[in-house]
């Protein structure tokens, strides 16, 4: 992985031991453990004290152009941005052993509330494979997905976006409002609804993105601000003299319904088409959440702009080296991140609730850290987890049903993050230092890898 | 890498152990569970609370209540589940789905937000009656679905009178839960209650603890205790709170100020939460929320269902004010005069603040 900047780091350990001055590199030093580049050419002592739990760095921004290699992240950062293990077998392995492990350990939890685990996740399982749950469950991974996607994209650059559940909120309650003022022919309707979610998402995150650039505020406490200022915004307009319809009698209150022809019809049409009869409604922009799926997969990876990301996540002065200018890519990934919230509440507007009432899901930004992190960041490993998330969520009212209190349902869900965010990063620290011995093994027979490398390549 | 096989193949072998385990206890509990249902031929209740759910003090324990009378009296089996905060409507819809599907009936959900989802679930279960506390707009439809309905403005309105004759500083206060119509309506029944008896009483504006979509102001007795604070110190000498489970915070401060709090839902005078200062509670504004679950239930039961809503008021005694502890007892003829100046039309009682 990392084997040729190694060797050319060693003269700079006592260095990196002694001197504070910079300060993501003890942190770095540490958080990396041994399997860091010291050790690499001292292979007969493995040093078998440094696998314990993932220590949480400190707040350090990689100030050090020359770690650009893996095992100096900070453990922090490697959660957050979803670095796990390269080999295609610990890649499926990793989240399987972490979720084996975490379906004991709420096994042990059912047991000691009182419960028969088997039997009660057996009925989870019968009631979340019904027709009617999978329909549900479908629909709400959908929400799930875009929330976490929008988390993922500040994530990937080391920004932590907690303010989607604000963005989300205050697009979806603008957009209805709209929506439902004006009526349109299909499809425009519809678009100018989604558009005005993405811009609302965008703009609302924007502010947090901009106050950080200019005035130095953490993404972390504006954003929470921001979604208590959403709330506040909200519950001032959502009154039936400002944008809410009056309803006489009615304990809600709620923006005008979105007529029928700026409505998106659910998807089952399409799914019976293709051989898949569901009853309920599926979600018509459950496509549109793919989508976004694969756009973020595309822009990450095989876009410069997707680089420029990465690279700032990873070290702000490296990028800034190779003139990328931070605070652009700050604005414009706050920006991303909340025109992809805005759409999180889309789906659900068009295709089901027709209006902003009470009785709109709020919290949903929340999941989507969740269920970011146990997707690793990734579109696909997003997927699978808003799919076990909307599963276990669906599945907490049978737990009732069997006398097994619905907050077990909260616990096996914190249960499997922790699990396989440490499952992940013990694995990842595991590979490398499973790779660097190897490497110190060539090394000790004399074989010259530079050499071997250059000679292959010329 | 071989390491990495290595522990592939412990992890496969452990999933297809705990799997294989996992169906064939299953089997066993299925079983016994169809055995059970034909053994006994009792009613069967499902009850779906609203946010807050049992131990709230207040709304849904007083829902609980009735069905906890209607279990002893009627010897029905029941089951209660509850609601997580922020959910979505269908998951409300797939709650009381899952009830109905798995043999409860009648089948009740509490809140209004229950409603639409209600409505929706019982077209799809036309042999299961369905009720609906707090039917919102006082309207249900179907011939298997029936509703209550509260006027809590009439009850607030007699409870506001009393906070006005009994304030010494002129000055009353009002603490809502959530900055929602249902609470306003508690407030606007107050404010008018207090200024038909006393025109020249101050009624502070209303404090909400929180606005949706945050439904903490139901629970967090922390912000009942700020917000009592705020208004003990703005001169209010009597408060009346309709804040859920936060009302308890309320009512205990006034009560350690030594003034008068006034509770909401059920008669709090003898909630053991709140016992130690219940010499302050002046009164509560009573809403039979487990009256009419009971009434429900009883009818099921006796097979005299009838679909449609009830409306709970003052002249069927479905809203009122509580007399224990005997705080009230000489503005009693005052209170009832008014009461049943509503009752026969007289007074008609806001339902928005004005």
């Amino acid at each position: 992985m990392t084997g040729p900047t190694g060797p050319t780091e060693t003269p700079d350990e006592p260095d990196r031991r002694d001197g504070p001055s910079d300060p993501a590199e003890p942190e770095a030093a540490e958080a990396g453990g041994s399997a860091g580049a010291p050790e690499v050419p001292r292979p007969a002592d493995p040093d078998p004290s440094e696998s314990g739990v993932a220590r949480k760095g400190g707040a350090s921004e990689g100030g050090a152009p020359v770690q650009a290699g893996a095992e100096a992240v900070p453990s922090w950062k490697a959660i957050l941005r979803g670095l796990g293990p390269t080999g295609l077998g610990l890649k499926i392995g990793a989240p399987i052993l972490a979720l084996l492990i975490s379906l004991g350990i709420t096994m042990i939890l059912l047991r000691l509330t009182g419960a028969d685990p088997v039997s009660s996740v057996q009925s989870m399982v019968d009631y979340g494979t019904q027709q009617h749950s999978i329909v549900d469950i479908i629909n709400r991974a959908t929400r799930y997905y875009l929330s976490a996607v929008a988390v993922a994209i500040g994530f990937r650059m080391a920004l932590l976006n907690i303010g989607v559940d604000g963005q989300y909120r205050l697009a979806a309650f603008l957009a209805a409002a709209l929506g439902g003022a004006i009526s349109l022919p299909a499809p425009f309707g519809q678009i100018l609804v989604i558009v005005a979610a993405v811009l609302v998402g965008g703009l609302w995150a924007a502010i947090a993105g901009v106050l950080k650039v200019t005035r130095g505020v953490s993404e972390v406490l504006s954003t929470i601000m921001l979604n208590a200022i959403a709330t506040g915004v909200i519950a001032y307009l959502l009154n039936d003299k400002r944008l809410a319809e009056p309803r006489p009698n009615s304990n809600d209150v709620a923006t005008a319904t979105i007529p029928h022809s700026g409505r998106v019809g659910p998807l089952n049409g399409f799914l019976s088409a293709i051989g898949i009869d569901l009853p309920g409604a599926v979600y018509g922009l459950l496509p549109l959440a793919i989508v976004v799926g694969i756009v973020f997969w595309i822009v990450i990876n095989y876009t410069r702009f997707g680089f420029d990301l990465k690279i700032s996540g990873l070290s702000p002065s490296a990028a800034q080296a190779s003139g990328v200018s931070a605070k652009r890519m700050i604005v414009i990934t706050m920006v991303a991140s909340g025109a992809v919230a805005g759409l999180i509440g889309i789906p659900g507007l068009l295709g089901e609730s027709y209006d902003y009432s009470l009785n709109f899901p709020a919290g949903l930004g929340f999941t989507g850290i969740t269920v970011a992190l146990l997707g690793r960041n990734h579109p696909a490993g997003i997927a699978l987890a808003s799919l076990l998330f909307a599963f276990l969520d669906q599945t907490s009212d049978i737990l009732q049903e069997v006398e097994v209190p619905k907050e077990i349902v909260g616990v096996m869900q914190g249960v499997v993050v922790l699990t396989v965010v440490i499952v992940y990063e013990l694995v990842r620290r595991w590979e490398i230092r499973l790779q660097q011995r190897s490497v110190a093994a060539e090394l000790a027979t004399g074989h010259d890898l530079a050499r071997e490398a250059a000679g292959s390549t010329s | 890498m071989r390491r990495g096989l290595k522990i592939t193949l412990v992890t496969v072998t452990g999933a297809a152990l705990t799997l294989g385990g996992a169906s064939a206890c299953g089997g066993k509990k299925a079983g016994g569970d169809s055995g059970d249902d034909n053994g006994k031929k009792t009613l069967k209740v499902g009850l779906a609370f609203d946010i807050g759910g049992r131990g709230d003090q207040s709304f849904n324990d007083s829902a609980a209540a009735g069905l906890a009378k209607a279990e002893k009296d009627l010897h029905v089996t029941t089951k209660e589940i509850s609601a997580q905060p922020d959910e979505p409507d269908s998951d409300k819809e797939s709650r009381l789905r899952l009830l109905a599907s798995t043999g409860y009936n009648p089948v009740i959900g509490v809140g209004f937000s229950y409603t639409a989802s209600l409505l929706k679930v019982a077209k799809a279960f036309p042999n299961t009656k369905f009720f609906i506390v707090d039917a919102d707009g006082c309207k249900v439809e179907g011939a298997n679905v029936a509703g209550s309905c509260f006027s809590e403005e009439q009850g607030s309105f007699l409870v506001g009178a009393a906070a006005a004759l009994k304030s010494k500083t002129g000055k009353i206060g009002f603490i809502g839960g959530v900055d929602v119509p249902l609470i306003q309506k508690f407030f606007a029944g107050y404010e008018a209650g207090a200024k038909k008896a006393k025109p020249g009483i101050t009624v502070l504006p209303p404090k909400y603890l929180t606005e949706p979509p945050n439904f903490n102001g139901f629970k967090d007795t922390g912000l009942g205790n700020e917000a009592a604070k705020g208004q003990l110190d703005k001169g209010a000498d009597v408060i009346y709170h309709a804040a859920g489970g936060a009302g308890i915070g309320v009512i205990k401060t006034v009560g350690a100020a030594g003034k008068w709090a006034i509770g909401v839902d059920s008669d709090q005078y003898n909630q053991p939460a709140v016992a130690d200062v219940k010499s302050h509670i002046l009164t509560s504004m009573v809403k039979h929320v487990d009256l009419s679950v009971f009434n429900f239930v009883e009818s099921v039961a006796k097979n005299q269902f009838k679909p449609g809503t009830v409306q709970y008021n003052l002249q069927n005694d479905g809203v009122g004010y509580a007399t224990s502890g005997g705080n009230v007892d000489d503005i009693k003829t005052k209170l009832d005069d008014l009461k049943a100046q509503i009752v026969a039309g007289k007074i008609t009682v806001p339902t928005k603040p004005q």
